[in-house]
């Protein structure tokens, strides 16, 4: 009995950990596909969805915030975040209104980004323009680009 | 305390026109989210168009058939280098089929910060005339 049970841990460590680990990851695999939503979550997964670009001197951060007023959005910057955080009200419609389609949605929204660089604080410009939040950033002065020349 | 504290907010991806016609041009189209909601007199539809200025929008009422139409300015004119893109830009397209009649003469239209407010009166009807049948 002994001897058999001294065989069989041997044979169960030569399975291959690799394949063990394979159908571990499979069956947790199966288990987001299920719990995932129809619509799957992109970029951060975090309202509202950001498009960061950058000039030589500043960092530019836009989100599409339809109907939310410039007096609902709080936005807060660090030496290298971003936070942006709100509320989108929609207001109640008369009484007797009878809907036919709902698909825009009310709610509060907070998100911080992380900017590549050093920024000036000092420096951050907010305007929300056709329900489109544009932040503009100044670079730190380390963090800009210096032209150097060559001297020959 | 669960009452006055608003739900947050989900990511929803901008959802893409699928049609049986394609673009001529090239370019993203996509669908707005709308709320569509009728009282006695009107129906009222709003549409979320972020990045959509009033003389970009076409509305269009034909036979029943509402046409909203949305270009956006490109904002790719300068030297801007990008670093995260979350979402895309696009026009915007969608058509609805009414059931009702509209009075074309009294629609609506307002844009306020990416949102448009249409309102739609509907036409009254004539009351139904009652016709006696004489008796010849």
């Amino acid at each position: 009995m002994i001897y058999r049970r001294f065989l069989d841990v041997p044979t169960w460590r030569f399975r291959s950990p690799f394949e063990e680990l394979h159908r571990m990851r499979q069956q947790l695999d199966r288990l987001f596909e299920d719990a995932a939503t129809p619509q799957q979550a992109v970029g951060a997964g975090v309202f509202p969805l950001i498009n960061l670009t950058e000039d030589k001197n500043r960092y530019f951060i836009r989100a599409e915030l339809p109907g939310v007023k410039g007096d609902d959005i709080d936005i807060q910057v660090t030496a290298n975040n971003l936070s942006i955080s709100g509320e989108r009200k929609i207001a109640a419609e008369e009484e007797g209104a009878r809907f036919h389609r709902r698909e825009r949605e009310a709610g509060s929204f907070s998100r911080m980004i992380g900017l590549p660089g050093d920024i000036d604080p000092d420096k951050v410009d907010a305007k929300l323009e056709n329900g489109i939040l544009t932040v503009e950033v100044s670079k730190a002065e380390a963090a800009k680009p210096k032209q150097i020349t060559v001297k020959s | 305390m669960a009452d006055t504290q608003s739900k947050e907010l989900k990511v929803r991806e901008k959802q893409e026109v699928t049609g049986p016609a394609e673009q001529t041009t090239t370019g993203l189209v996509f669908t707005p989210a709308v709320d569509i909601f009728e009282t006695e007199k009107e129906i009222t539809l709003l549409a979320d168009m972020p990045g959509v200025k009033a003389d970009d929008l076409t509305i269009d009422l034909r036979e029943n058939t509402l046409t909203l139409a949305a270009d956006i300015a490109p904002t790719d004119d300068s030297d801007e280098e990008k670093i995260l893109v979350e979402y895309e830009t696009g026009r915007y397209f969608r058509q609805f089929t009414l059931g009702e009649l509209i009075n074309q003469e009294n629609i609506d239209a307002k844009l306020n910060d990416g949102v448009l407010r249409l309102t739609l009166p509907k036409v009254e009807r004539a009351t139904p005339k009652k016709i006696t049948v004489k008796t010849g």
